[in-house]
């Protein structure tokens, strides 16, 4: 459809260059090359000869590093499925549109727009030990020792679910409201039943937006940062792995290290993603067999 | 038919406890930062707006505000400035290495911000910008160009290429054919895509917190550091700041709600086929 209203000429003559140079060099100087950078700066260790391999030897020998991918993944993992499942539950179920949709999405996009850094102030304040919920909870008698939501754990769950949910289930009310209703009626008039719908019609449909989901959320929240130190501890039991590179970074002032951990980083998100991709791989050839013939 | 009911109420139920549960967290914000002092009561005995200018003064809010809207304004301009070029082409025009360019643009929005933010914080301190204004805006740069055009790319994709033609046909030249037929019709486009990139700007913390010095740092940036330094400030002036950071946000919001829709403001999944 896009293609139809494009220019047929395919070559890219002098304007098309001009015009796109700006950005992209842009693009290429600001994030391509610092990037590299990184990766070359995180094998020039601060002591210790030029090109060594001291700072990743370092992080996988001290339990106090690489630790945090341990409990980085923990925070990650149980959120992601946790976001993407109750998104898609909801999505899937609004996807003909409900009453006071426009209102309900608009409220959603707030914690987007407004950041973790509020939200985690907010989170401090309203699940606090003498924030609302408890308070509500404590005088209602259904418990009788405030509970302990924030400066752990749960706290760091709290935002970053309150942050990535909204997203998540944008995204796919999005993706979902744009598959072709007259699909469904289809499998409807053949007999299929609602839950035959949604597992044998809808499901292989929604699968590749609900893994780009996923992918998007785990690893948004892999990189969790600002919760983990305000809403967390970041000292212990929510010490993620961008709290270790910001440390090395900031703290000790040890770029080449920091980097290192960056790479480090970037390394266990991109494998995370080549996991899902392969993943959805298989669940497509699953999915195909069970449909028959599309 | 009943269990469809039932299903729906659990919708409604789920989405109004979370919407209860959000409203709770920034309506408790807005209540301390208006408490003369707050403790363990469902309200605040007394009600005071000393704390707006406890932190006005404090925090020396006049100045990080002057610097977020500087860093926010510059980052619109540029983005949109070198961004608007770049949109028009690949919308228009198809050459063998543009799904790669496309990938090149969208990986800055894909890859989490802590993650590249650090090398980019190494690049930029070894340059000698880093901790200082211009490096803010470089940095927050970085995710906003692609995201200025990947807003504006579906507008000028729903231009018609017949309007251009027929400009060229009657003798326009290229720099007419932009000033006076994609510029006006373009409208809608530039406003969505600055205020989006608006609203992320002032909003961004990862990348503005990893570049700020002293006098460089944005109001969410100020807003963190004096939440993680806890206790020194009292609570009511820091939420008070929190208070004033949101009016600046939703103000931004409500306007450019006004031209997408909700389900826009995330990212573009393509649609399934039709």
């Amino acid at each position: 459809m896009a293609r139809a209203r494009t220019d047929e000429r395919s070559e890219l003559d002098l304007v098309a260059i001009l015009c796109l140079a700006p950005s992209l060099l842009y693009v290429i100087c600001m994030f391509v090359y610092p990037f590299l950078y990184g990766v070359y700066a995180s094998l020039q260790p601060v002591k210790g000869p030029a090109w060594s391999l001291k700072n990743y030897i370092s992080f996988f020998t001290d339990a106090y590093q690489y630790k945090t991918i341990v409990t980085t993944f923990e925070l990650a993992l149980p959120n992601s499925i946790a976001v993407v499942l109750l998104g898609l539950f909801f999505a899937y179920n609004m996807r003909r549109g409900i009453w006071a949709e426009r209102t309900i999405t608009t409220i959603l996009v707030l914690p987007i727009s407004l950041g973790v850094v509020f939200l985690s102030e907010g989170i401090l304040g309203f699940y606090g030990t003498n924030g609302w919920l408890n308070q509500m909870l404590l005088g209602a008698g259904l418990i009788h020792e405030p509970l302990e939501l924030t400066h752990n754990f749960i706290g760091v769950i709290l935002s970053l679910f309150m942050q990535n949910f909204p997203f998540c289930f944008l995204m796919l009310l999005g993706y979902i409201s744009g598959i072709d209703p007259s699909l469904e009626s289809s499998a409807r008039m053949l007999g299929a039943g609602p839950w035959t719908i949604f597992r044998r019609v809808m499901l292989p449909l929604i699968a590749p937006g609900l893994v780009i989901a996923f992918a998007l959320v785990f690893v948004m929240s892999f990189a969790v940062f600002p919760s983990a130190v305000m809403v967390g501890q970041p000292a212990g039991s929510t010490r993620s792995i961008s709290i270790a590179a910001y440390q090395q970074a900031f703290e000790q002032y040890d770029m080449s290290y920091a980097s290192a951990i960056a790479v480090i980083m970037g390394l266990c998100q991109l494998l995370a993603l080549i996991v899902i991709v392969l993943v959805r791989k298989r669940m497509t050839i699953a999915t195909t067999m069970g449909v028959g013939k599309r | 038919m009943t269990r469809g009911r039932t299903w729906q109420l659990v919708i409604y139920v789920f989405l109004l406890g979370f919407i209860v549960n959000l409203a709770g967290i920034v309506s408790h914000v807005v209540v301390s930062s208006f408490a003369k002092r707050w403790f363990g009561k469902p309200l605040p005995p007394a009600f005071t707006t000393d704390w707006f200018t406890y932190a006005w003064t404090n925090f020396e809010l006049g100045q990080v505000l002057l610097i977020t809207l500087f860093i926010a304004l510059a980052v619109v301009f540029i983005a949109l400035v070198i961004g608007f070029p770049a949109a028009y082409i690949l919308a228009r025009r198809n050459f063998r290495v543009k799904p790669i360019l496309m990938l090149l643009y969208f990986l800055p929005l894909l890859i989490p911000q802590m993650t590249y933010g650090i090398p980019l914080a190494t690049t930029l301190y070894k340059f000698g910008v880093g901790g200082t204004v211009p490096g803010v805006i470089l940095a927050v740069l970085v995710p906003m160009v692609p995201l200025a055009v990947f807003i504006l790319l579906p507008f000028f994709e729903q231009i018609s290429l017949n309007l251009e033609w027929s400009a060229q046909m009657l003798g326009a030249t290229r720099m007419q054919i932009f000033r006076r037929v994609l510029l006006p019709l373009m409208v809608p486009g530039i406003l969505t895509a600055g205020l989006l990139v608006l609203v992320n700007t002032i909003s961004n913390f990862e990348l503005a917190f990893l570049m700020a010095g002293g006098g460089s740092q944005t109001l969410v940036v100020a807003l963190y550091y004096n939440v993680f330094a806890g206790g020194v400030r009292p609570v009511y002036s820091i939420d008070a700041m929190a208070v004033i950071y949101m009016v600046m946000v939703m103000s931004v919001l409500l306007v450019a709600l006004r031209f997408v829709r909700p389900t826009q403001m995330v990212f573009r999944l393509d649609q399934p086929r039709r």
